[in-house]
């Protein structure tokens, strides 16, 4: 039962704890591989699992960890797609540089709006992060000459990866390079939730009123986090456009913004490895259902957020979790959890 | 300067029946918030059901265009008391991503429904003949179904005004909204005024769908589609009153057909833009508590 | 040169006067009572003092500097603690880290970004030696959701306390305490560094008198007196006003 109890990581490991890695931490990047190995033909789409992994983890710093709402996060995420688009098209199609670049802009982003939304609470916040959305979906769709506007950016010119690892048709360097690109967002995020950074941000989520009296900078903190998420969410996004050559405005929907929501919250928020769980079930399902029976699909992703809603608002691994103690009371001398 | 002020008219005109559309939908939620603390998304479902059902009333029913419109508002405000009894009313204490994660679960339920009922394209309202057409007012001419629209809207807008300054029911929504525990605590049984609201608010984001739905496309995505205007409305009046969203829908409805007339290559920018700015100097809204 | 001080402080909310012309001295290593009846302006004046409400006119000083002007964090770096009436915890987090955090931004090191929080040795130590002196040590690793009332109240107290603050600022710490669990706060009240100013608002008439070496009464948004507590139980207004209703 001891190597399960990290799961269950609903609180940062905090001062008292230990941030060292734990053996089941392991398992998705063996899982990972593996995929590599034994199901060549699923990588495309193992890729894009992958990418919304880091954006799913993205949005888990701000929202699950930050605390702060959002249904707009999708506006850094095409931001970034975007910015790596152009770059390609009209500088260099060198996937580092564009990555960086992507990082930066959107990182600048964040900065720039985030610091007129965080002055907001609750409902005038989620209005303003569907507004950010709304304005960069229209600065990307009439901005024709720049963006391809309602047709995108088709057959973006890539070069190979630190100019020795062409992307093939198969999609292998492609998912290679998503699954290194999510490592180290990955240790990012882990590093930085474990931080005393992040514990103040725990702070300003579970009583924002106590950080301002032991004299936290509220606001700042906050800022920094939400450009951090940005910018991570914008490598996400040049990631979908150096692996697809593509880039439209599908990547500044509402829906996906939405989506993403979803699938963290699916996952479970504020676990770090919710971020990991819920796309993977969410995107081989929809791979599955959608495609048969598509209203169907959208009727049961309502109804699967309502009963996550009711009773299970921790996603799979907090129903996970529960199991787990349920299992360790029945057990004979098992302790009450 | 003839044709600028011609178009300056139309705009306002426009503007004003656009206006007047959103504050009908809108009102209801900036009444349930301030009073429940809830956020609901899904609001605009309720207006999406009313323009629905009242095709559906005058196409299968066969009914007259006002009647239909009076059997949607009902049903929808019957359909949303069972819904706040059965599912809302859990999530009175909860916090502000349950509300939101519930109410967007809604909306994605009510999307299937609705693309499953009546079809992914837009559906046009059916128009009685006498509302067709133009009407002089003014030395103009202006569609009959616009003024229909005003004139409906600003008969409603009085009577809800006068309803809640002079009856029972607006002493305690005003008392509720003010401090809720407060209320509590002199008798008013906030459960049953909740319901009541809401189910108020539902009802005339019906009637203003099925009015509206002229102005703002019946679509099964409605409710995406239309969910940022209403929220902006609701932001920047501030919650919980009703002149707030008056305010707020004027000038979203009159600046967004002028910006969408004059500068139709921003499109809806300009408006996001000033609800920052605005958000920015004030975040409560023009007519909200300060926090 | 007073630890805390404020002059001529006053707040109004339009035509509603709450704070008029109230001229307080706080001197070093004091044990200075605030009482008053409800609604006498209390906590509308300790949060004037600590910077969540605006004066409408007057001056806070903090060792003689004007403070007036600060916002409520900047208040805190310069050493003005403050506890609150209802509990204001981090209700999710153990009850280490609602200590700890507070200490880490003392100490400097809570912007941090790179290594683990549980790295930051110097951050713990401190928390954990608040904890014992308190006797919350065992309780350290718990959730502050899971304690008892009486015990939160205590950690309330912590976190304070972990700001090494030069002014301490005591919001009816017994409040809502079963008078089993009181006991506790008053001793941990009675052992707090003697070099801290601190000033406590209570109703507790029995912790007021076994406590403060001073007095200020406050009624309406004024002070009607301050004085030692013979002075003051003695006082016939404070008699009039307040004491004599038999509160206890």
């Amino acid at each position: 039962m001891d190597l399960l109890r990290h799961v269950r990581s609903d609180v940062a490991v905090g001062y008292g704890g230990s941030a060292r890695l734990r053996p089941l931490e392991f398992l998705p990047w063996i899982f990972a591989i593996g995929v590599y190995f034994l199901a060549p033909n699923y990588l495309p789409l193992g890729a894009y699992i992958l990418i919304m992994i880091l954006f799913a983890l993205s949005l888990d710093l701000v929202l699950g960890y930050g605390g702060i709402v959002t249904l707009g996060h999708g506006a850094y995420f095409g931001f970034g797609a975007y910015v790596a688009g152009v770059l390609a098209v009209r500088f260099s199609g060198d996937p580092l540089l564009g990555l960086t670049v992507a990082a930066v802009a959107a990182g600048l982003l964040g900065l720039a709006t985030g610091a007129v939304i965080l002055r907001t609470h609750a409902l005038a916040l989620l209005m303003l992060t569907l507004a950010i959305t709304s304005i960069v979906f229209e600065v990307a769709s009439k901005w024709t000459v720049i963006t391809g506007g309602s047709d995108g950016l088709h057959s973006v010119p890539i070069k190979p990866i630190l100019a020795s690892f062409k992307f093939d048709m198969f999609g292998k360097t492609a998912y290679l390079y998503c699954l290194a690109v999510l490592l180290a967002g990955w240790w990012l995020v882990r590093c930085v939730v474990h931080s005393p950074f992040g514990m103040a941000l725990a702070g300003t989520r579970e009583n924002d009123a106590r950080m301002y009296a032991i004299g936290a900078p509220v606001y700042r903190r906050r800022l920094v986090a939400y450009s951090l998420s940005a910018a991570l969410a914008g490598v996400a996004g040049a990631l979908l456009t150096h692996t697809t050559q593509f880039v439209g405005l599908s990547v500044l929907t509402f829906e996906l913004s939405g989506e993403i929501v979803v699938m963290l919250v699916l996952g479970g928020i504020r676990r770090i490895y919710g971020a990991f769980v819920g796309p993977i079930v969410f995107l081989v399902a929809r791979d599955y259902l959608a495609k048969q029976w598509p209203e169907y699909w959208t009727a049961g992703i309502g109804l699967l957020l309502i009963f996550i809603v009711m009773f299970a608002r921790g996603g799979i691994l907090g129903m996970l979790d529960g199991l787990v103690a349920r299992i360790g009371k029945m057990k004979p001398g098992g302790t009450k959890a | 300067m003839e044709a600028f002020l011609s178009s300056l008219v139309s705009i306002l005109f426009h503007g004003l029946a656009f206006g007047a559309i959103l504050y009908v939908i809108s009102v209801g939620l900036s009444v349930t918030m301030g009073l429940m603390g809830f956020v609901n998304l899904a609001h605009g479902v309720f207006a999406m059901a009313g323009g629905y059902l009242m095709i559906t009333a005058m196409q299968k029913l066969g009914l007259a265009w006002l009647p239909a419109l009076l059997l949607a508002c009902v049903a929808v405000a019957v359909a949303s008391m069972v819904l706040e009894r059965l599912l809302y009313a859990r999530l009175y204490g909860a916090g502000e991503l349950e509300q939101v994660l519930f109410t967007i679960g809604l909306i994605f339920v009510a999307v299937a429904i609705a693309r499953l009922a009546y079809g992914p394209n837009p559906l046009a309202a059916p128009l009685p003949e006498y509302m067709k057409g133009q009407t002089a007012l003014f030395g103009r001419t202006f569609p009959t179904y616009r003024v229909v629209v005003i004139a409906a809207s600003a008969v409603l807008i009085v009577l809800l005004w006068l309803g809640l300054e002079r009856t029972r029911w607006g002493a305690m929504v005003r008392a509720a909204v003010d401090n809720r525990a407060m209320a509590q605590s002199i008798g008013i049984d906030t459960g049953r005024l909740f319901t009541f609201t809401f189910a108020l608010g539902s009802g005339l984001a019906a009637l203003g769908g099925a009015l509206g739905a002229d102005l703002m496309a019946m679509t099964p995505t409605y409710p995406f589609e239309q969910l940022v205007y209403f929220l902006i409305v609701v932001a920047i009046g501030g919650l919980g009153t009703l002149r707030g969203p008056f305010i707020g829908a004027l000038l979203i409805g009159i600046g967004d057909t002028a910006c969408k007339y004059w500068v139709p290559q921003f499109g809806a920018f300009f408006i996001y833009a000033a609800t920052m700015v605005l958000l920015l100097w004030r975040p409560q809204g023009l007519l909200g508590k300060a926090h | 040169m007073a630890a805390l001080e404020t002059k001529k402080l006053c707040k109004s909310f339009g035509a509603l006067t709450v704070a008029e012309n109230i001229d307080f001295r706080l001197e070093a290593g004091a044990r200075h009572a605030l009482i008053g009846p409800n609604g006498a302006g209390k906590t509308t004046f300790i949060n004037m003092l600590t910077g969540r409400l605006p004066p409408s006119s007057g001056a806070v000083l903090l060792g003689g500097d004007d403070i007036t002007g600060l916002e409520q964090p900047q208040r805190v770096q310069r050493g003005l603690g403050r506890t609150f009436q209802i509990n204001t915890l981090f209700r999710n987090l153990s009850v280490l880290d609602n200590v700890a955090l507070g200490v880490a931004e003392r100490l400097g090191v809570a912007s941090r970004m790179w290594r683990p929080a549980s790295a930051y040795r110097e951050v713990r130590d401190e928390a954990l030696a608040l904890l014992d002196s308190l006797g919350l040590g065992a309780d350290a690793p718990q959730r502050v959701l899971d304690l008892p009332y009486g015990k939160q109240r205590l950690v309330e107290i912590a976190i304070a306390l972990g700001l090494k603050p030069s002014v301490l600022l005591l919001d009816e710490p017994a409040a809502g305490v079963p008078s089993l669990e009181s006991a506790r706060i008053l001793e941990v009240l009675d052992r707090l560094p003697a070099d801290i100013a601190i000033l406590i608002i209570e109703h507790d008439m029995e912790l007021v008198f076994r406590f403060a070496k001073r007095i200020t009464v406050l009624v309406q948004g004024q002070v009607l007196c301050e004085g030692t507590p013979a002075e003051i139980s003695t006082d016939r207004r404070v008699r009039e006003v307040y004491l004599g209703e038999g509160h206890g």
